[in-house]
């Protein structure tokens, strides 16, 4: 097997636990890493696709490499506004814990 | 694959629906001016001509306008592109973006000589990132530019669902954000699939080249399953409601006609456009089947609703099922391309009229609860007399909703529902006459209410100004134009797609 | 043997995955997800894609393991850390979990032949914007659409944060950043490391036109050197208000679409530069966005502001 081969199977499982923690988890920070986790087998496909298209004396496309350094500041900004609300939320009294949803009468100005 | 050094670009308007907004932006965060709408005004407006000219350029030349960003080519580089439909949409979120910023002066407009405030800056700052977000979704070209765009369009529209702070919002801004980054990471994850499978990311590239394979079904299935998610696909639904409920009026007006709108945009260009074809039948019907639930489930929930955004919330849920009606009637229609059968034209009216038709109703719904000082709905007797406009506009709004004559979601629906008929989708054409009746039902309601006496012991209402409440009429006006458009495919629509020139 | 390296390194990320997921305590499952930012990093090494894992070291390990950190901290004592749900919903999500991973190792397994590449092309093309580092050249010319609009993100990402400020504090500073266990060994660092830092990220910078590195890297080394200062108490958080802060945050974004305007007018396309000047436009470019870069991230790791403003 090929090393891009094994970081592939290697991505896939890494989306499957990140899916698993993001339906399992109750509580939004751990949905947040969760996410990152998935996140980290979206990028780490790209760079399986760059390390199998290297050619033109290139050890990799670097397509995919410059779209997985893009993915990866986008994914910090969400980390931040994510973390960011539920910190909000703490402050403003509100219990982060995603237990049922409110029933819509309480939502109203 | 030299850039194209030739020839002066006639594209370069596609760049500022891009840029104006961006700078507009840019340049209210740094001011920190205390009146941020002067500078979001005008570059609205500036971006609504821009829009309006490439429209008309697209319709008079018959072609699509494309632009290649630094000149490079695709794979290697980036193109932009409106055909008949992205000029059509770029227009609609255009003019909608103006109109409510016209009417949030009401609400955002701040007080001279102040320091910047709170609300002010980040409602104007991301009401033109809304803007760029939608233009770079309507007319990008690349998949993954396509997700930045998405991201965009994310970190403009969870911020204005809890502007106001509260607890509610909050949390439900929260919820939002994790469907949405949920939604973007599938989405992501297809992409690379894409690109692994066929080494480029250009719509047009891959028109040309999908096959029917196992990589290929993954990697769509992926990204429609997370764009699904973002335009609130029953039972994706839940975040929808309290998130669109909770944010100020204006800004649930934009999200409800144009945000969830933008999904849906780019399942349509990944079924027709970078899919082989043709879909199989099976997932063509479930995601019909899917609409189908949205329009029911959530046109009952509508009604059982006491609070009036929360049931205009939960009609968008419904109105936007129909629009995933779509698949199954082009597949069943005899037309050569799907631009040319009256299903797809019925479904692309239905996401133009209803945009129009909701963001109306949302500002409607923000004027009578400003006027009321609450938005419970049995205790709207009196709203007619208070904010009669306000009332006739919700009115003309809802004939959209119902598909009833004259206005623009009457002849979406018949198209939809002659496309059913014709295709021998009789759940469709059911489902399509029952979500008629109960949109009846929830509108009549309010209606029924605001005609009904005040309550005695209740408040005067508090007068709104009538500026806002024509531009509310307007919108509800446009809904109703679209309703004198023929019943059959428009050329327009069809210019430039499909790889035509 | 190299492949033993590689068999090591990926049982190593799937253990500390699952201890991410699986652990009881959220602090132990945010440092099982910085060591699996680390452990990536060398994957990205053993990919040959330096720039990549420089930017996964510093972005997706470093900073986004601080602000979990940070959260962390703030959510202990308060929140409890919630009921997971019942074996049956547990199985559930096991079985479409398991599924999705399924599929796509099955997509792993079976690659097209020949595997589509870019690399030829964007080789062929590398000349003319006079750059050594192929990804530079994706980023800041064949690709820069994406990365300009990036940066707008970046910049909605910090609205979207400071929106969350409380009316009260509009303007103020965002929390003090000091570490309640104030340590020596974080002051002395505090006081050595920034002069050396602020090196290391301008030749990060500079160095990205032709080797790794590049303006993220050295943005976010930058970046480090500030927040570092901020967390030994030698500096603090900036008021949200200053127009100052405001100008730094915008300055990379305006002067990258500036450039982008002036290929309009010098070679006939948005974002496009003329040969002979490309490499000094997107160095300067580079730099411009390094520094708004620093900023923003250390802004997104501050967060909303958490006192009123100064008179």
């Amino acid at each position: 097997m090929s090393a891009p081969t094994l970081y592939g199977l290697c991505a896939a499982a890494l989306v499957g636990i990140g899916l698993f923690g993001l339906i399992l988890h109750p509580t939004p920070l751990r949905k947040v890493i969760s996410f990152n986790l998935v996140g980290c087998g979206a990028f780490l496909f790209f760079g399986i696709a760059a390390r199998r298209g290297a050619g033109a004396g290139f050890a990799g496309d670097p397509i995919p490499q410059a779209l997985v350094i893009t993915g990866i500041v986008v994914a910090f900004a969400a980390t931040a506004l994510a973390v960011a609300l539920i910190l909000r939320m703490l402050e403003a009294g509100a219990s982060t814990v995603d237990a049922k949803p409110l029933p819509p009468d309480d939502l109203s100005p | 694959m030299m850039p194209a050094q030739v020839a002066a670009p006639d594209g370069v308007l596609l760049i500022l629906a891009l840029m104006l907004p961006s700078i507009g932006l840019l340049a209210i965060f740094v001011l920190g001016h205390s009146r941020p709408e002067r500078i979001a005004l005008p570059v609205l407006a500036a971006n609504l001509a821009v829009a309006l000219i490439v429209a008309l350029q697209v319709g008079h030349s018959g072609q699509a306008a494309t632009y290649r960003l630094g000149g490079w080519l695709p794979p290697l580089g980036i193109t932009l592109r409106a055909d008949g439909l992205s000029a059509a949409l770029i227009a609609m979120a255009a003019l909608i973006l103006f109109v409510v910023a016209i009417y949030a002066r009401g609400n955002f407009a701040s007080k001279a000589g102040g320091s910047e405030s709170r609300q002010p800056m980040v409602f104007w700052t991301l009401l033109l990132g809304l803007s760029t977000a939608l233009n770079t979704v309507f007319l990008a070209q690349d998949l993954f530019s396509l997700f930045v765009a998405l991201e965009l369009l994310t970190f403009s529209a969870v911020p204005l669902v809890c502007l106001e702070g509260s607890r509610e919002t909050l949390r439900a801004a929260l919820r939002y954000l994790l469907f949405a980054l949920a939604g973007s990471v599938l989405y992501l994850i297809g992409v690379a699939l894409l690109y692994g499978a066929y080494g480029t990311l250009d719509i047009a590239s891959l028109h040309q080249v999908t096959r029917a394979d196992r990589a290929t079904s993954i990697a769509l299935g992926l990204m429609i399953a997370g764009l699904m998610a973002k335009a609130a696909l029953f039972p994706l639904h839940l975040w929808l409601p309290p998130a669109h409920a909770g944010a100020p009026a204006p800004a649930s007006a934009v999200l409800s006609a144009l945000v969830v709108k933008a999904p849906f945009f780019l399942i349509l260009r990944l079924w027709f456009d970078v899919a082989p074809q043709p879909q199989p039948v099976i997932a063509g019907t479930m995601l019909a089947a899917l609409g189908a639930a949205s329009i029911l489930v959530c046109s009952v929930l509508a009604l059982r609703q006491a609070r009036l955004k929360l049931m205009v919330a939960y009609s968008t849920v419904a109105q936007v099922g129909y629009l995933f009606l779509v698949f199954p009637l082009v597949m069943g229609s005899e037309a050569a391309v799907p631009w040319a059968s009256i299903g797809w034209t019925g479904g692309v009216l239905q996401l133009v009229s209803h945009a129009f038709a909701k963001a109306s109703m949302f500002l409607a719904a923000g004027l009578i609860a400003e006027a009321m000082g609450h938005d419970r709905i049995d205790d709207l007797g009196g709203a007619a007399e208070a904010v009669p406009i306000s009332i006739a506009a919700f009115a003309l709004a809802g004939l959209s909703l119902m598909g009833l004559p004259p206005a623009g979601g009457f002849v979406a629906k018949v198209m939809l529902l002659t496309a059913a008929v014709v295709s021998a989708n009789w759940w469709i054409a059911a489902t399509i006459l029952a979500g008629g009746l109960l949109a009846a039902g929830y509108v009549f309601r309010v209606i029924g209410r605001a005609f009904a006496d005040p309550a005695g012991g209740a408040p005067p209402p508090k007068a709104v100004a009538r500026s806002r409440e024509l531009a509310v009429l307007s919108l509800a006006g446009v809904a109703l134009l679209l309703g004198f458009l023929p019943l059959q495919p428009f050329a327009y629509l069809g210019i430039g797609q499909g790889g035509m020139p | 043997m190299s492949l033993l390296v590689d068999l090591v390194l990926v049982a190593l990320i799937l253990m500390a995955a699952v201890w991410t997921v699986l652990v009881r305590d959220r602090r132990d499952a945010v440092i099982a997800f910085i060591v699996l930012g680390l452990l990536l990093s060398l994957v990205w090494m053993r990919l040959y894609a330096v720039d990549v894992a420089l930017t996964e070291a510093a972005v997706g390990g470093g900073a986004t393991g601080l602000v979990l950190l940070r959260a962390c901290a703030r959510l202990l004592p308060v929140e409890a850390e919630g009921r997971l749900p019942g074996p049956g919903t547990q199985i559930a999500a096991g079985l479409l979990s398991a599924i999705a991973a399924a599929g796509l190792a099955a997509v792993v397994l079976s690659p097209p032949v020949p595997y589509p590449s870019l690399a030829a092309l964007a080789a062929e093309n590398i000349h003319q914007v006079g750059l050594g580092n192929p990804v530079t050249a994706v980023l800041l010319a064949y690709r820069s659409l994406d990365t300009l609009l990036e940066k707008v993100v970046l910049v909605l990402a910090v609205i979207g944060v400071w929106a969350l400020t409380p009316d009260a504090f509009w303007g103020g500073a965002p929390g003090s950043l000091k570490s309640k266990h104030a340590s020596g060994a974080l002051d002395l660092l505090a006081r050595v490391l920034p002069p050396f830092g602020i090196v290391v990220g301008i030749y990060l910078v500079w160095n990205g036109a032709d080797h790794p590195g590049g303006t993220f890297q050295g943005g976010t080394v930058l970046a480090a050197m500030w927040l570092l200062m901020m967390m030994a108490d030698l500096a603090d958080p900036p008021e949200i208000r200053l127009k100052r802060l405001r100008r730094l945050v915008v300055f990379g974004p305006a002067v990258f679409i500036a450039a982008g305007f002036a290929g309009i007018f010098m070679s006939g396309w948005f974002l496009s530069y003329p040969p002979d000047y490309a490499k000094p436009i997107i160095v300067a470019v580079e730099a411009a966005l390094a520094l708004s870069i620093a900023v923003i991230l250390g802004l997104l790791v501050a967060g909303p502001a958490a006192e009123p403003p100064k008179r």
